[in-house]
Order: structure tokens, then C-alpha cells, then sequence
């Protein structure tokens, strides 16, 4: 989710006001919905800023189970198999949803109430249970949901899917008014409702299934054959009136809708932001508030107001309720294996750097699953940007795409499907501003063996804590740049996709060798923060020593902490440069662990310090306790709500 | 002991509950469809959580009269034993089986967490094995869970030792700030006086599977089948 934060600074008080609004309209809505519907929201991830102040981003991934065997197609073919439309009736709510959703938004597009889907989670959970029940019956040729463009969409999707054809009736659809048009019942977007090819024959066993759900299920139509040499053609009939034809390849991806070149260009910008230099920024002397500061910003602080309004348990799968990781884990009841789920984009880094920050997303997104126990599986994605007629919003996203492929190769995650959402943007003063270019990451991974889940906590005090990954004197659109010293233009943080590589490799064999009891990676708010959510879910503290305070025995393997002064205090704890994880040790294992890492010449790991009872300690100074910690990082976005 | 768990439109607990008492309890389970009007002699009725019906109107109020909870009343009337879950617990109180009413949390939102309980008496088949001192972290996920009941019930539902649990903090003391939703006298959950029909908002059987690290709730369902005593 990534909503307005940050207000323009002229309409500060109204913005400010309307965030709240939004934040708490969208939590409400997914929570309505969601809960009801009863799956687990098993994470997420919420950022503000000012470029989302008229329009709110809302990504959601669902991520499902399908037995080898049991898969449904979203395929009509057979001549003569009856197709049906099952779930709610057709509404005049939705008619051009998807095109409203392209539209640049403006003042007067709160009068489009018609184009916002009205949607009824209980019919959802209804049409779900019977669904799954249509699945194992056997009865099915295929079904599709319905999504953009309603019946239009799913009848062409299915039909050119099989070479078919399709004859459809629109009068035999289930309307919740009376007198819509042809054209209306085409094109709503009413939430609900599937579109089922079944076998000829077996149209009763269907119907008995919808009827123990009390849900409509109506034949609207048959497949039919194109003759040798010709296409699949859809016709719809309207009162026995042929009301529109055409073919169904002409409709869909691959087939005859029309792929676009557009032309792109660099922002003179971007060669600007290159320029910043951390030396231009002044190192703040009071570091202790700095780490408070952060802590308590809404990017950073807990989630928990938010996460509390889901249900994150229904289902009895969701294995991080009580032990915390980096990433979601869904447990597959009766198997050895687990899944792990995150969803990832810090879209600052992509809009510093569209081609560096989607591969950071991606990375990002891998590091999470590795954390956890897991090797990266696939992804999917939401790709949501401006104008793509501007050629400038155009360039971020074929930046973003080459980020995304390169990234994907390396950690061997295929793309399997996604969304592309374009024209979000808002008009502030006269001219259009576009959102942060924000392609979303969903990444699954597996989990081979349940019993090797890592987790993100601190266990016990004497403890060690390591760093794996390299120092960098970096602080480049870290949020500590961005909110602390209010500089929002400067190059996405430093990031090598090889070394990245290499780190998840390591902690993978940490994990696998058992040398580890916790592993969090370094992202937003940089090591501080990292360290104060290994804490905070324990109540235990860190006592650890910056790279001016080492000796040179102490540190393990190679040149990690640079020479003498080469990283700035705040950049060693604020910098958010990639490819860095925390890892805890308990002390039996300090040896083997030691062992392991000496001969690693490619990945850097560095003796950070000790887990202590309770207060955070930093090169013998004091930055607090736990419990004050605790209060900032748990309470501040609900108070900034307030 | 053959349990029946009743599936109303919109249940979503249905399911977990199954789960806990065939796998983890190595229980008999009738999954009972809301429109059948048959126990399949089941000893143990359990109404599980969810949104019946999509929760419309209030929850609870429009499940109570599906075909399947006449004969749940016929089952109780004669003793025989009913629990309600979160949504089930809304139902039968809904259904004039349990005392009281679940209003909107106090905060007017839907709370999903650990929450921390106390048994307050043994006195119940479903409490009977619990050491009434624990703290047992068993998860809340509702909107309407906030127990209410008049003055004089309340007296009377204390007097009876028809509360059987409260709300309480990690270190087992009943507080308001250990209070997630407002409820009365930290009520959690209840039993009617004939106890035999008992009713909780927390779900137990979030808290029954040792995989995903908490079992705090297995108390609950050993007390009904027994087999702490066993």
C-alpha cells in the first residue's frame, strides 16, 4: 500500500487531514473485505510520500495452493459446451472501471461513482467455496473470474485461449436492474462473478452446486467451432438481435491488440541527482535522536496499527504470528514444507534510479525469502506509473523493466503474470505530477523444511551479532536523507547485484548449517532500525561498536569496514547501501560459525557486537532502552493518525 | 465423543476447527450444512467463526434462523453440548442460548492478536482441566466481540460461575489495559447456567498446532475430550 504521506507544503493542514482519511478508508476496506472473505494477510508494506497525495496506490498479492492435477483453465472450447455465468448479478456499477482506473485523475473524477465497483465479500466467500467445489467435480471445460471489461473480456480471453468461438446471450444475464443495455451488461465490471465452460451433459451437476451456494448459475451462451481457416468469432445477441461480433483474437494479448512503442527519454534530472555528494551533508552531532527520529517515522515505525485491523490467522497457516520473520510463512499442513511470501518496492530508490531500484525491489524481495529460510521461487508484479505518454515517466519504466529482467535472471525467479497500472498521477498547481514510479514486487519462495525457518529476533542475551555484507560510506535516498535533512534528490543507494548474489548465498548456508538463531536484512532506516526490530519483539537489547571502534583483530574477513574513517557514523547506522544482513550467534556456535565464514573471501562479514538485557548501546554510549524504543517504533503511526 | 461442526454461509473457521479436533485431537467430525435439519448424532456441537451470512443486519442475527439451528436448540434443550466460537459465540447469543449481547469493540475496529486469558472456574467441561492461574495466549480477530449484560445478570452469571474467561495481561492480572475490546468485567467468554452451552470470543483453535508456536489453546479442547484425566 503506498499512500500520501508527506503533504505538498502549501496545503499541509488539508492534506494531512485527507491522508488520515484515506489511510484509514483503505485499512477499513481491505480489512471488510478480506476478513470476511477469510484469508490471512500475512504481510505487507506501507510507505508515504507526498507524490501519492491524490493518488493513493493500493497493490494486493494472494497467493494460493493448487494440488498438481487440480489446476482450473481459463479455456472454453468443444462445440456446443454450454457457458455460464455464476455468482452475482450484473450491475450497472463498474461500466468502464478499468478505463477510469487509466484516466488521469482530476477534480471531477469524484463524480465517476459509477466506473468504482460495489463489492459484496460474502457473495465473494459464497462464490469461492462453490468454485473449488465446481473445480473438483470434473464437470469443467474452464472458468475465468471477471475482471476489466466484464463479460467481454472474459469470454474473448477464454475463447481465444481455445481457437473457439462463442455465442452469448445477454438477456439470459442475471441483472440487478431493470433495462440495461446490451453495451452495459458487456462492459460491467460487477465484483462476484465467473464465467464456467462446462461439459456438454453435465450442465445439472454444475447447477446443483451454485444452488447449494444460493448463488445464480445461468447458461448466457454455447462455444462454438470456427470452420477450417477461419477465426473463432464471439457474437452477442441481444433480444434475438445479433447486438455485436467480432473476432475473439482480435481482443486479446498476442492476438490482434495493438502493442505500443513508445518513445522515452532521460529526465535532465536524473544526470543532476548524480551529483550529491554525502560530504555536502552535514554529519548531525546528536545521533541519538536522529535513531529516534526514525524510528518514529511513519515509513519506518511498527505496522501493528494497520496489521491488527486483519485477520493475519484464519486458516491456521500463518507460521510468523508467533515467531517473526522476514518474510510471510504459510505452512502446507501434512508436508515437510512451508512458503514464504513478501512483497516488496521501495519506489524512492526506483524513482532515483528506475533500472538500479527495480532490481533493488527484486533483490530486496529475495533477501526477505532468504532471510527466512527460504529459496526464491517466482514473481509476480504490479507495475503502477505516470503518463506513459510522457516521455520522461516512459524512460522510469522501461528503467524499471531492464532492473526487473536482469534482477529475475540472477536469483532464477521467473515472471509469472502481473498488472501494469498507468496515469497515476496528480495535478498539483496546473501541471501533472507523477507517483514515484512503484513496481511492486510479490516474490514466493519454498521452504524445503519446516524446522530450518529462520527468524528475525534476537533469542538471548551473550548472543553475537554479526554483519554480513559490506560497509559502505553511503546515505543515498535513504529515509534518513530524505525526512531527516529533507534532500530528495540523489541516486538510488549502492547496489551490486553480484555481491547480492553472493550474501543470500552465504546466508542460506548459515542457515542450512545451523550457525544462525536470527537473520534481518538492512532496509529502510539502515542498520539502527535493524537492529531495534531484532530487539524490540524479545524486549532485549544490543551492545555493538561502529567501524571507528575497531580494532583491526576484530574484524573477520576482508576490507569490510574500509579504513579508518572511510564510513561516516551516520552512514554506517542510517545508510541504507544494499546487500546487508544482521545475523545473530549464540556463543556454542560461535566457533563452528567463525569457522565457516574465515575462508569466505567474497562476502564480507563483520563482528558487530553482543545481545544484551536490554539497552541499545552504541560505541559505549547509550541510546536507550528497549522499552522507550519500543513505545516510539509501536505507537507512532497510530498517533500520527490520531 | 463425535463432534459436529455446523457450516452457515460465510463461515471461515469451519475448517481450522476440523482441523485441530481430527489432527491434532484425533477426534470423529460431521462437517453439518446450515440447511440440513439433522445432527448426525453428533455428541458436541461446535459453531464455528467466520461472518455468517456475510454478518449483515449484526452478527449473528440472521444465521440463528437457518433450518439447521432448530434442531442445535432441540440438542441444548436436552443437554446436550453446544460452543460457539467468535462468530458461533455471536450466534448463540443471537439465538437466546447464551445470556447477553457482543456490541462493536470499543475502538470501533476489527482487532486481530494474542490476547492473554484466565479460566475462572473448573467448574464447566470446557475449563475443567485449566490451572485457573495461567495465562493462556490464545488470539482474538473480531469487530463485535465487546461482552455486555445487564446489572443484574451480570451478578447473576458471576454468582452461577457461568464466566469462564477473562481477558488478563502476560503476567496474568485482570486489568482494563489488558482489555482489548471493552468488554464488561473483561469478559471473554461465558457458559449458560445448565453448562452445557458455552460461548468465547478468542479462538482456541488458532492456538492447538505446535507448528506454528503457540498451543496455549489445546487446554481447551483436552478438557473436552478428557484426556488430561485419561
Amino acid at each position: 500500500m503506498f499512500l500520501p504521506w508527506e503533504p505538498a507544503r502549501l496545503h499541509r493542514e488539508i492534506h494531512l487531514e485527507k491522508t488520515k482519511w484515506l489511510v484509514k478508508g483503505v485499512v477499513r476496506g481491505i480489512g471488510n473485505y478480506g476478513n470476511a472473505f477469510g484469508i490471512p494477510v500475512l504481510g505487507g508494506e506501507v510507505f508515504f510520500d507526498e507524490c501519492y497525495n491524490t493518488n493513493p496506490l493500493v497493490n494486493a498479492m494472494s497467493v494460493g495452493i493448487v494440488k498438481q492435477g487440480e489446476n482450473i483453465s481459463a479455456i472454453a472450447c468443444g462445440d456446443g459446451n454450454p457457458v455460464f455465468i455464476v455468482g452475482s448479478s450484473t450491475g450497472k456499477d463498474g461500466i468502464h472501471g478499468a478505463a477510469f482506473a487509466s484516466k488521469d485523475l482530476t477534480k471531477s473524477s469524484g463524480d465517476d461513482l459509477p466506473a468504482v465497483q460495489v463489492g459484496d465479500p460474502f457473495m465473494e466467500k459464497l462464490l469461492l467455496e462453490a468454485s473449488l467445489e465446481v473445480g473438483k467435480s470434473g464437470a469443467l471445460i474452464g472458468m475465468q473470474d471477471m475482471g476489466a471489461a466484464g463479460i467481454t473480456c472474459s469470454t474473448s480471453e477464454m475463447s481465444a485461449k481455445g481457437n473457439s468461438g462463442m455465442d452469448v446471450w445477454l438477456d439470459k444475464v442475471p441483472t440487478r436492474q431493470e433495462g440495461m443495455k446490451d453495451w452495459e451488461i458487456l462492459l460491467s465490471e460487477s465484483q462476484e462473478r465467473m464465467l464456467v465452460v462446462v461439459k456438454k451433459g453435465r450442465e445439472e451437476e454444475i447447477k446443483r452446486i451454485f444452488e447449494k451456494w444460493d448463488l445464480n448459475c445461468v447458461q448466457i451462451g454455447i462455444v462454438t467451432t470456427p470452420e477450417e481457416g477461419k477465426e473463432g468469432m464471439l457474437r452477442y445477441f441481444y433480444q434475438g438481435e445479433l447486438a455485436g461480433e467480432i473476432p475473439a483474437k482480435s481482443l486479446v494479448l498476442g492476438g490482434g491488440a495493438p502493442v505500443y512503442t513508445r518513445e522515452f527519454k532521460e529526465p535532465a534530472a536524473f544526470k543532476e541527482s548524480k551529483k550529491f555528494s554525502i560530504e555536502s551533508v552535514d554529519e548531525p552531532q546528536d545521533l541519538k535522536s536522529v535513531a529516534k527520529y526514525l524510528l518514529g517515522r511513519p515509513n519506518i515505525a511498527s505496522k501493528k496499527w494497520v496489521i491488527e485491523q486483519y485477520d493475519s490467522m484464519v486458516g491456521t497457516v500463518n507460521m510468523t504470528t508467533n515467531r517473526p520473520s522476514d518474510a510471510g510463512i504459510v505452512n502446507i499442513k501434512g508436508t515437510d514444507k512451508a512458503i514464504a511470501v513478501t512483497v516488496d518496492c521501495n519506489s524512492r530508490y526506483v524513482n532515483a534510479d528506475p533500472e538500479a531500484g527495480c532490481a533493488i525491489a527484486v533483490a530486496e524481495a529475495a533477501r526477505n525469502i532468504v532471510c527466512s529460510g527460504g529459496e526464491p521461487s517466482a514473481i509476480t508484479n504490479c507495475l503502477n506509473f505516470g503518463n506513459p505518454y510522457n516521455p520522461e515517466v516512459y524512460w522510469q519504466f522501461v528503467g524499471a523493466i531492464k532492473g526487473m529482467s536482469k534482477a529475475c535472471l540472477k536469483f532464477k525467479t521467473p515472471v509469472t503474470g502481473g498488472n501494469v497500472s498507468f496515469y497515476n498521477q496528480s495535478n498539483v498547481s496546473g501541471s501533472d505530477v507523477p507517483v514515484f514510479p512503484t513496481p511492486t514486487i510479490g516474490m514466493i519462495g519454498i521452504i524445503e523444511d519446516k524446522n530450518r525457518i529462520m527468524t528475525m529476533d534476537f533469542k538471548q542475551k551473550g548472543d553475537l551479532i554479526f554483519l554480513v555484507g559490506p560497509v559502505k560510506n553511503d546515505i543515498n535516498s535513504s529515509e534518513y536523507l530524505a525526512s531527516f535533512h529533507k534532500i530528495r534528490v540523489s541516486p538510488a543507494p549502492l547496489f551490486n547485484l553480484e555481491e547480492e548474489f553472493t550474501i543470500q548465498q552465504t546466508i542460506k548456508a548459515l542457515i542450512k548449517k545451523q550457525l544462525i538463531n536470527a537473520a534481518h536484512d538492512c532496509s529502510d532506516g539502515g542498520l539502527f532500525v535493524t537492529l531495534a526490530e531484532m530487539a524490540i519483539p524479545s524486549s532485549l537489547g544490543f551492545d555493538i561498536t561502529s567501524p571507528k571502534g575497531l580494532s583491526k583483530e576484530r574484524i573477520i574477513s576482508n576490507e569490510s569496514f574500509g579504513k579508518e574513517g572511510q564510513v561516516r557514523m551516520d552512514a554506517f547506522l542510517f545508510g541504507e547501501s544494499q546487500s546487508r544482513i544482521v545475523v545473530a550467534v549464540s556463543p556454542e556456535k560461535e566457533e563452528e560459525f567463525l569457522e565457516f565464514i574465515s575462508p569466505l573471501t567474497d562476502a564480507p562479514v563483520s563482528f558487530l557486537g553482543h545481545v544484551t538485557k536490554g539497552e541499545f548501546r552504541i560505541d559505549s554510549e547509550s541510546f536507550g532502552f528497549v522499552e522507550e524504543m519500543e513505545n516510539i517504533f509501536d505507537n507512532a503511526l497510530e498517533n500520527y493518525l490520531k | 465423543m463425535k463432534f459436529g461442526v455446523i457450516i452457515f454461509p460465510g463461515s471461515n473457521c469451519d475448517e481450522d476447527m476440523i482441523y485441530v479436533l481430527e489432527s491434532k485431537m484425533q477426534q470423529k467430525v460431521e462437517r453439518l450444512w446450515h440447511k440440513e435439519r439433522d445432527l448426525k448424532n453428533c455428541d458436541f456441537i461446535i459453531l464455528p467463526g467466520g461472518f455468517s451470512y456475510g454478518d449483515y443486519l449484526r452478527s449473528g442475527a440472521i444465521a440463528r434462523f437457518s433450518p439447521i439451528m432448530e434442531k442445535v436448540m432441540e440438542h441444548a434443550a436436552k443437554g446436550g453440548f453446544v460452543f460457539g466460537v467468535c462468530n458461533g459465540f455471536q450466534i448463540l447469543c443471537e439465538a437466546g442460548l447464551l445470556p447477553g449481547a457482543l456490541l462493536h469493540n470499543s475502538n470501533q475496529k476489527f482487532i486481530c492478536k494474542n490476547v492473554y486469558l484466565r479460566a475462572q472456574t473448573n467448574q464447566s467441561l470446557l475449563t475443567a482441566n485449566i490451572d485457573l492461574n495461567k495465562p493462556l495466549k490464545i488470539p482474538i480477530a473480531h469487530g463485535e466481540g465487546r461482552f455486555y449484560a445487564g446489572e443484574n445478570l451480570l451478578k447473576e452469571l458471576n454468582s452461577n460461575n457461568q464466566i469462564l474467561f477473562r481477558y488478563c495481561g502476560e503476567d496474568g492480572k485482570i486489568s482494563e489495559e489488558a482489555n482489548p475490546n471493552g468488554s464488561l468485567e473483561n469478559i471473554a467468554g461465558i457458559c449458560n447456567s445448565g453448562k452445557n452451552i458455552f460461548g468465547m470470543m478468542p479462538h482456541p483453535e488458532r492456538a492447538a498446532d505446535a507448528e506454528l508456536g503457540n498451543t496455549d489453546g489445546r487446554i481447551l479442547f483436552e478438557s473436552i475430550v478428557g484426556l488430561v484425566n485419561a
